[in-house]
């Protein structure tokens, strides 16, 4: 099998974050205007411009289109069970606190069958980077009704309409602790790659929201049909506002889609920080 | 740095017992969540592991403690997990994931009265078929059931032992009593405990597969942040950990899974076997339930009935050679279990055509007492 241990080793002439990539495991699973591949390529570049090491990279996700992911980057890949991505990365972390663990996963897996994992991740503030792809809905199985499907919007699941309201995932993650927080869109990737590099150099449970467009499952029932329709919705109404107030960025249609740096919080010590502290005292007393 | 392995006599708990045998095992990562009767598991875990560099977290629930422990192995630590019925049901799910990305660990399930919550303080043994059906698909996996503190200590060695030699989930199935009973347990030199050590990669990073099996059909272990790029994941898998969902594949992967159990277990199975020499009727039993039984047994030989005891040690898989062999000569085997018919049905399997099997069954809430077996064998011997 192909395992590219420098950037020297992958062939030149293949696409240049080709060296992140288990190439021979191409063509991935995505459809046409996806956005997992631009999320998941501006994680790779921020994670080179930050300098860390492949080897210490570990990639854990949970199930869906998003899922499939952690097979598809030559690092240590964890494709995990729905909703448990985060509790499996805590585990690999807190054993091995020098690795660089991300979960990146979808809007399903970390917000309805996760979202209990998610809110106690940040609670706890377990050094986790944690990369969500919303794009709105369950797109693997068919484009059902998500815990981010807008109000209104139309699923396999609420064919008339979605009474429900969205979570306003950074507000949450805002709320339960996480010690950064940020939303972008998967067609804002320099700004993403900043965002994500940003988030790498500190230390704690770290949330950033990729709006990322779902053209299949979720624009074609809701009048997005065309590929690149997610993406000019997005383009057409986004409003950078960094340090908003993250009570203040829900989504709704027709209104400003607010994106930026919302929440950075220095000072606060991770849980295997607290942990060690813990076991300091412990043994001092002995 | 306090003390490790507590070599030497002590008065403890099941719970106590099963703890210190986990630390002294190697196991320095522990998930739960609390839930009676196993609770003081993870108490005691949480005050012993600052004192020697092990990390305890209380998750949010049992779905995250199951998936936590998994993470741990994957990162080279010798984890766990405790737990009961209700508890159990929700770690039932990446239990499957742990057979399936094939992760050494260990669940321990003390045993409450079900179904659903039951009776939370009072023991059974309900949950000797979900541990090894209760996660969807066909897979072995490896339990063992203690019948006292001393053997609550010993077994949950030899789960972590089982767990890294077969790269497998491994269930303790204790249950309340033996959880909540005291007694003495004799805790050996450290250097006469016995510790097996997952199989590690012996080639470099660019020739490994990571579920590429050697003869025994386990698969050397690469941790997560040794360069060598392990790719796993729940999906039917080739030898690279790629997904690849067809029949064929599937086909390797699953039945191998099961062989790697199957193929071994003159291994795995244990058993403890009494006055079966000239036996004609055999009590079977498993946990707490063979103390009670042995001594029935002892009683009815004393007036001068022909029977034997089997204890299992090993539940799953189970020792159907052992039952095989002595169907041929048995007329009967008493089956007492804390459930309505779970062992009995398996014994009654392997029996089938020699002898009969008569199941005693308690629904659990106290333990069946030496005087209520001894009336069944008496019972059956006069028939």
């Amino acid at each position: 099998m192909s395992h590219k241990t420098t950037r020297a080793e992958a062939p030149q002439e293949l696409h240049p974050m080709d060296w992140w990539l288990r190439s021979e495991r191409m063509p991935h699973i995505w459809c046409a205007g996806c956005g997992i591949g631009p999320t998941l390529y501006a994680w790779a570049r921020a994670l080179d411009s930050v300098g860390i090491r492949k080897d210490k990279v570990v990639y854990v996700s949970g199930i869906g289109c998003c899922g499939r992911g952690s097979g598809y980057l030559d690092v240590d890949g964890f494709h995990t069970t729905h909703g448990r991505a985060i509790p499996f990365a805590v585990g690999i972390k807190l054993v091995k606190p020098e690795l660089c663990v991300n979960v990146i996963s979808g809007d399903g897996d970390l917000f309805s069958i996760g979202g209990n994992h998610f809110i106690h991740a940040c609670r706890r503030n377990v050094d986790l980077l944690v990369i969500c792809t919303n794009n709105f809905t369950y797109g693997m199985t068919g484009g059902q009704l998500a815990a981010t499907t807008l109000r209104g919007d139309y699923s396999t699941t609420t064919p008339y309409g979605n009474i429900e309201y969205p979570f306003n995932t950074p507000h949450l993650a805002d709320a339960s602790g996480a010690v950064y927080v940020a939303r972008w869109t998967s067609i804002h990737v320099r700004q993403l790659q900043k965002s994500i590099a940003e988030a790498l150099r500190m230390k704690g449970l770290r949330y950033i929201e990729v709006l990322s467009p779902c053209p299949v499952n979720y624009g074609r029932r809701n009048r997005l049909r065309e590929v690149d329709d997610i993406a000019k919705w997005f383009w057409q109404s986004f409003e950078i506002r960094n340090g908003a107030n993250t009570s203040e960025v829900e989504i709704e249609k027709g209104k400003p889609l607010i994106l930026g740096n919302f929440i950075k919080r220095e000072g606060k010590l991770s849980y295997y920080e607290e942990l060690k502290k813990l076991e300091e005292k412990v043994k001092k007393a002995a | 740095m306090g003390k490790v392995v507590l070599s030497g006599k002590h008065f403890w708990y099941g719970n106590i017992a099963i703890a210190e045998a986990a630390i002294a095992a190697g196991c320095r990562f522990f998930a739960g969540y609390p839930i009676t009767p196993a609770s003081e598991i993870a108490e005691h875990i949480a005050q012993r592991f600052p004192e020697i560099g092990g990390i305890f977290v209380q998750f949010e629930d049992e779905l995250a403690s199951m998936a936590a422990i998994l993470g741990a192995s994957w990162a080279g630590a010798k984890s766990m997990t405790s737990t009961s019925g209700p508890g159990f049901s929700l770690m039932t799910e990446n239990l499957g994931l742990g057979v399936m990305m094939e992760v050494p660990t260990v669940i321990v399930n003390i045993q409450r009265g079900g179904p659903s919550t039951g009776l939370p303080t009072l023991t059974a043994q309900g949950d000797v078929m979900q541990a090894k059906w209760g996660s969807h698909g066909p897979n072995e996996v490896i339990a063992l059931s203690p019948d006292s503190p001393q053997e609550a200590f010993d077994l949950t060695i030899r789960c972590f032992n089982l767990a890294e030699k077969y790269r497998v989930p491994v269930v303790l199935l204790a249950s309340e009593t033996v959880g909540h009973s005291a007694g003495k347990v004799v805790v050996p030199p450290e250097d006469e405990i016995e510790i097996i050590n997952r199989k590690r990669p012996s080639v470099p990073p660019a020739e490994y597969l990571p579920y590429k099996p050697d003869e025994d059909l386990i698969p050397p272990m690469a941790h997560a942040g040794e360069g060598y790029a392990v790719c796993t994941t729940g999906l039917t898998h080739d030898e690279r950990g790629y997904p690849d969902t067809t029949a064929e594949t599937q086909e390797t992967l699953v039945r191998r899974l099961n062989d790697k159990i199957r193929k071994h277990m003159d291994d795995i199975v244990d058993v403890e076997e009494q006055h079966m020499e000239d036996a004609k009727i055999a009590v079977v039993s498993y946990g707490q339930v063979s103390r009670p039984a042995k001594r029935a047994v002892k009683m009815a030989r004393e007036d001068g009935v022909s029977v034997g005891s089997i204890k299992l040690i090993t539940i799953w898989p189970f020792a159907e050679k052992v039952i095989r062999k002595w169907a041929k000569q048995v007329d009967v085997f008493i089956v007492p279990e804390l459930n309505y018919g779970q062992i009995s049905l398996q014994v009654m399997r392997e029996a089938a055509g020699d002898a009969e099997t008569y199941l005693v069954p308690r629904m659990g809430g106290r333990l069946i007492t030496p005087l209520e077996i001894y009336q069944e064998i008496k019972k059956v011997s006069e028939k």
